[in-house]
């Protein structure tokens, strides 16, 4: 592995993932929609295959060697989510899906059990779909209300809006840490401490903060935590809900089944203690192992280095993109995680992601499953370019380079 | 490179850039919304039809290049024909843009200027913004309530 101490080698960081070799079209691929999904390096690929070849049975269940094992290797992950997130117990990290199932399991659970008509959820208008929809669902379900936060033209959080609009019916404060459509880092210790004063809880979700930068739940102070794993160049299908183990102690389970119970009989069933207890079934076992191997893989190459090599790419793609007269950057916020969102005059996103595509290049276009920001701009989609610690100065020049690609075609 | 221009040929990008027919019309006696949660393509296509015959036919998109082209060629394709016609020029080329196999030298022929947009089908991912308008426009016609999308 290509953790050293000096100078941030990013080519070698590049050698330890093999896509990143892979050609499209002829052309080199150049992977710059990382906030969609990251790539993965060997060390996890292996670790994963590792887990078939070698420590392989379902997990807290047989007496038996391989069942053990397993158990020890996803028990371990668990413990190195924990560490990552720098929370209190290990069974605070509660192994879900993803993201989504993190905010459906608190807004389901927690809320279900908490929520009355009349009290409210405060969200921003930035959030991904996944932290509106569970708690739409939830609010219907018990009569609460849903208050919405706004942001400024360049994408920051209306701080004093959100002061105002957070009161005395207000419960939850669920907000992103960094915007997926905008890459804007929310200044989330301030939303804390605004929810703090009223005794709401709050909800971060951390999907595109935790590639990016050291999280501290404690420091933070925050409630409950989601990041989803295949951001964090981990697998896909696993993802951890941090809460607060008094919280969490205090929740109704989300899913009934095995794994999550101390007895069952037909008069009364006892629910496991945590973090089992929101573990029903058995669980994405490789895929938990594969994210801690992700987790050593971040952590050995260091958040701080990580950022300044992102901090360097974005800033070179927001100027070069900036000093293009036909590009509108979308989210301008002073503090950034990297993400570039824009639009060319006059060419809609689809066609542009489809020409890039031809050129290597390979960008998400549309809403980002953000369609609320898209309406605060007054578009429809955009282009968005998402960087992870292994893109280069080199692969912005791609980027547009191929934009010219776009005018050409499209040009009069 | 020869793919890309197949996809954006001159017609399509003027097609795309001068939409014909383009605006809400009043009055139609059909309508219907059309969207792609893909990309957020959305359209509204308006018919009037009078006798069984499309009057007048009006759109709104907010879309891609190829998706307001496609518009922009069924309303000069449809106009001043019949429904039953309508729904048969769709169906051939919904076929061909979808169709797996090969497409022979007469179904291009028969799709008239439709046949500029046959380029998508190199783009698995562009095909639901050729057709997105023609859903749309045979869910005007069916008058069906609820909004159709690609999915
Ligand atoms: C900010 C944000 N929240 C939530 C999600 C949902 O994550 P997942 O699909 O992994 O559950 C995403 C992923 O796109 C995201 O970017």
């Amino acid at each position: 592995m290509t953790a050293v101490n000096g100078a941030y080698d990013v080519d070698a960081i590049r050698r330890d993932f093999p896509i990143l070799g892979e050609s499209v079209y002829g052309k080199t691929l150049v992977y710059l929609d990382n906030g969609a999904s990251a790539q993965k390096p060997r060390a996890v690929i292996d670790s994963v295959a590792h887990v078939y070849e070698a420590e392989y049975a379902n997990v807290h269940r047989g007496v038996h060697y391989m069942s053990q094992k397993a158990t020890d290797a996803m028990e371990a992950a668990r413990e190195k989510a924990r560490a990552l997130i720098n929370a209190e117990h290990a069974h605070e990290a509660i192994f879900v899906r993803g993201a989504t199932e993190g905010i459906n399991l608190v807004a389901s659970s927690w809320g279900r059990a908490n929520l009355a008509p009349g009290d409210e959820i405060v969200l921003s208008v930035m959030e991904h779909h996944s932290n509106i929809v569970p708690w739409q669902i939830v609010a219907e379900q018990t009569g609460a209300a849903i208050r919405v936060a706004p942001i400024s033209d360049e994408g920051v959080l209306d701080m004093d809006a959100l002061e105002a609009l957070i009161g005395p019916r207000t419960r939850m404060v669920a907000i992103t840490h960094v915007s997926n459509a905008l890459g804007t880092v929310v200044p989330v210790d301030e939303v804390v401490r605004l929810a703090r004063r009223v005794g709401a809880l709050v909800l971060l979700d951390g999907c595109q903060a935790v590639p990016h930068m050291a999280v501290d739940v404690r420091a933070l102070d925050a409630d409950f935590y989601v990041f989803s794993g295949h951001k964090l160049y981990g697998p896909s299908g696993i993802g951890v809900l941090y809460g607060k183990e008094a919280l969490l102690k205090a929740m109704p389970p989300y899913q009934g089944g095995g794994e999550m119970i101390e007895s069952v009989t037909f008069e009364k069933t006892t629910y496991a203690a945590l973090p089992f207890r929101f573990e029903a079934g058995t669980p994405h076992i490789a895929g938990a192992i594969g994210l801690g191997a992700a987790i050593d893989y971040v952590t050995g190459i260091g958040f701080e280095r990580i950022a300044a090599h992102e901090h360097d790419v974005l800033d070179y793609a927001t100027e070069r993109l900036g000093a293009l007269n036909s590009v509108r950057l979308i989210g301008t916020a002073p503090d950034k995680a990297a993400i570039v969102s824009f639009n060319l005059e006059d060419v809609h996103p689809h066609d542009v992601g489809t020409i890039l595509d031809r050129e290597g290049v390979a960008v998400r276009t549309g809403h980002h499953c953000a369609q609320p920001v898209m309406d605060r701009f007054d578009v429809a989609a955009t282009v968005r370019a998402s960087f992870g610690l292994y893109n280069t100065r080199r692969e912005v020049d791609a980027l547009v380079d191929a934009l010219g690609r776009v005018q050409e075609i499209f040009g009069r | 490179m020869i793919d890309l221009r197949s996809l954006y040929q001159d017609v399509i990008l003027d097609h795309s850039r001068n939409p014909r027919n383009s605006g809400p019309l009043e009055p139609h006696s059909h309508s219907a919304n059309g969207n792609n949660p893909l990309c957020g393509d959305r359209i509204r296509v308006y018919v009037r039809l009078a006798n069984g015959t499309i009057d007048n036919i009006g759109f709104e998109a907010k879309g891609c290049a190829i998706s307001v082209a496609s518009a922009s060629m069924m309303t000069e394709l449809i106009k001043g024909g019949g429904v039953e016609e309508a729904r048969a020029i769709f169906a051939r080329f919904h076929d061909v843009v979808t169709r797996k196999g090969d497409i022979s030298e007469a179904e291009i022929e028969a799709l008239d200027k439709l046949a500029t947009l046959i380029g998508v089908r190199e783009f698995p991912m562009r095909i639901k913004c050729a057709t997105l308008p023609w859903h749309t426009m045979a869910a005007a016609l069916d008058g069906v309530a609820d909004d159709v999308t690609t999915e």
